[in-house]
């Protein structure tokens, strides 16, 4: 199951090498490959009004830029996702997150493009955020961190993009918050973008979503590890709240026919209902697995942070209410997907972006893909949604 | 280079260059692709089956999954040179609403559709008393996705009233051009030109 891409740089280290935007790209140029690190100087300019400098990135890239990068392909991860798209996950030692998407003959290739993926603003896994020591204190930011957005992350991308060549994006392509990312690229940098896949996801957080958020949130800082934020000197994080935060998130990623199909009522290795709190039923072991392995790979601080970028996120908002305003400035073709047991951004919030599209006499295509499998389907195999990305990408004009 | 079907053969023919279509209803993209190959159309699509729309994204056309009695209304007005109906209008709950939609986003708009009113279909109802199920109406009447049977003069008869007119009009008879005279009788299709 686990496989690595093959790849034409080397695997290790970190890149210390300035900005070189002129450089012609090489296929062992230190900026390229796995398991990349890059601090820009920045400053990145926030949405709150605050600035972030320097601006760190944990990054990966497959495949090899041809002459002018127009090859290049972004891809962004969802919530809890990282840059390790297509190759093994370094504290877990899983595949990559979207391998079933991105590698060899899949339908984004490395053997035709050039393909990006990182860590977002806020996050954990290289990228600034809350657990990276602030440059004033040389402690962590914890709560200082400033509050990000969609936008934001998005703008430290292109900052990302500035850094490795890369004026002009063939495809920026997500799901879910990835998805957001990629909407936020067509209103942020019409200009450097040629298409747009947006799979699973929504212009704007509905009140159920912030709500869903917000019992995370809760859970988390209910813990008395949180202590504000400040838990990273004692090495002691919140994992127990933010165990519950996945938990009830994760709910939210599935389906009710997907759960019933899974687990049913069926009970954990046992024959007879205990009558006690312990996890009797399969779906609470499930669950409570779910929790405690999510605490070994993310950082709580992150968590808050990002789901409220989510949380604010309102393209239509950004654009004086109306969301085909947010299109108008591109010429970028569009692909929407969703999922028809999708609960957690609806084939309805999908919908709303396509007319927003086609208000905008933009170049629109919107499928909605049957699956059991809820939110989590642009995740699972998929041939539907692989044909329609590979056909998207690969004979768009 | 693929056979378009018969009607849709007389619509490409008809679709001035370089214009901007939508095609609604638009199958696996067929039309599109030829009026986008040949044509240098710049064509969208919609329609309701997504294996369909799945079939016409891979071919890179731009197409959504949605349905011609609820997803027009998100279009702006005049927004294309023409907007394509063929062999769709029977099947919509409100053929006469899907019509004004079609004339409000298209400066003008192509219909086609199969008559009801063909010898075939009269003498299947006539002389056998059932619903007729033949090359033209292969469904049963439980099952056929027509749902609003009409016939040529049933659709000149809405334009007319609706004050719709008729820019242009073609006959088919099998894959053959039917003449107008008898077309109520003697076209197993019609095709319409219209603008409002």
């Amino acid at each position: 199951m686990a496989r690595r891409l093959a790849t034409p740089t080397q695997p290790t280290g970190l890149n210390q090498r300035p900005p070189g935007r002129n450089q012609r790209a090489m296929p062992d140029d230190a900026r390229y490959g796995l398991r990349r690190h890059v601090t820009l100087s920045g400053p990145l300019s926030l949405d709150s009004g605050a600035a972030l400098t320097p601006v760190e990135f944990g990054y990966e890239t497959y495949g090899v830029p041809n002459a002018d990068a127009s090859n290049a392909i972004l891809i962004c991860h969802a919530l809890t996702g990282d840059q390790y798209v297509a190759s093994d996950h370094p504290v877990t030692g899983k595949p990559g997150w979207w391998s079933r998407m991105v590698g060899p003959g899949k339908p984004i290739d490395p053997d035709r493009h050039f393909i990006i993926c990182t860590n977002v603003l806020g996050s954990c896994m290289g990228s600034s955020g809350p657990a990276t020591i602030d440059p004033a204190t040389g402690a962590p930011f914890a709560m200082h961190f400033p509050v990000i957005t969609v936008r934001d992350m998005v703008r430290a991308q292109a900052m990302l993009l500035d850094h490795l060549g890369v004026s002009r994006l063939h495809a920026v392509v997500g799901g879910s918050m990835g998805g957001m990312q990629a909407l936020s690229w067509a209103a942020t940098f019409p200009q450097r973008i040629e298409a747009v896949v947006v799979i699973a996801s929504t212009a704007r957080h509905s009140a159920q979503n912030i709500a869903f958020h917000e019992v995370g949130r809760q859970a988390i800082m209910a813990d008395p590890k949180w202590r504000e934020g400040d838990y990273y000197a004692a090495a002691d994080p919140p994992a127990a709240g933010l165990a519950v935060a996945r938990m009830a998130a994760h709910i939210t990623y599935l389906s009710e026919a997907g759960l019933t199909e899974k687990f049913g009522r069926k009970l954990q290795a046992r024959e007879a209902k205990t009558f006690g709190f312990d996890a009797d039923f399969q779906v609470e072991s499930y669950l409570r697995y779910q929790g405690l392995s999510f605490t070994d790979r993310f950082d709580a601080n992150a968590y808050l942070y990002i789901t409220r970028a989510m949380d604010y996120f309102d393209l239509g908002e950004e654009h004086g209410g109306l969301l085909a305003n947010a299109f108008r400035a591109t010429d970028a073709r569009f692909c929407v997907v969703s999922f028809d047991t999708d609960w957690l951004y609806p084939t309805s919030e999908s919908r709303a972006i396509v007319q927003a599209l086609n208000a905008a006499a933009k170049r629109v295509s919107f499928v909605e893909l049957s699956s059991p499998f809820g939110h989590d389907a642009f995740l699972l195999e998929s041939p539907q949604l692989n044909a329609v990305v590979a056909g998207f990408l690969g004979n768009g004009r | 280079m693929i056979d378009l079907r018969p009607d849709l053969a007389i619509i490409a023919r008809n679709v001035a260059p370089d214009s901007r279509v939508l095609d609604i209803g638009c199958g696996d993209g067929a039309l599109m692709a030829a009026l986008r190959d040949r044509h240098g159309v710049d064509a969208r699509g919609l329609e309701i089956d997504p294996a369909n729309v799945s079939a016409a994204v891979a071919r890179g056309l731009s197409v959504v999954q949605g349905d011609a009695d609820t997803d027009l209304a998100g279009y702006p007005d005049q927004a294309f040179d023409y907007a394509i109906l063929s062999r769709t209008l029977q099947t919509t709950r409100r053929p006469d609403r899907v019509l004004d939609h079609l004339l409000r986003i298209g400066r003008q708009a192509f219909v086609s559709f199969p008559n009801f009113a063909h010898w075939r279909v009269r003498a299947s109802l006539l002389f056998g008393g059932r619903m007729p199920v033949n090359r033209l109406l292969p469904e049963r009447w439980y099952d056929t996705p027509n749902i609003h049977h009409v016939t040529i003069d049933d659709f000149r008869a809405m334009v007319a009233e609706r004050g719709i007119a008729i820019d242009a009009e073609w006959f088919l008879s099998g894959d053959k051009r039917a003449r107008p005279a008898g077309a109520n009788i003697f076209a197993e299709h019609a095709v319409f030109l219209l603008h409002r």
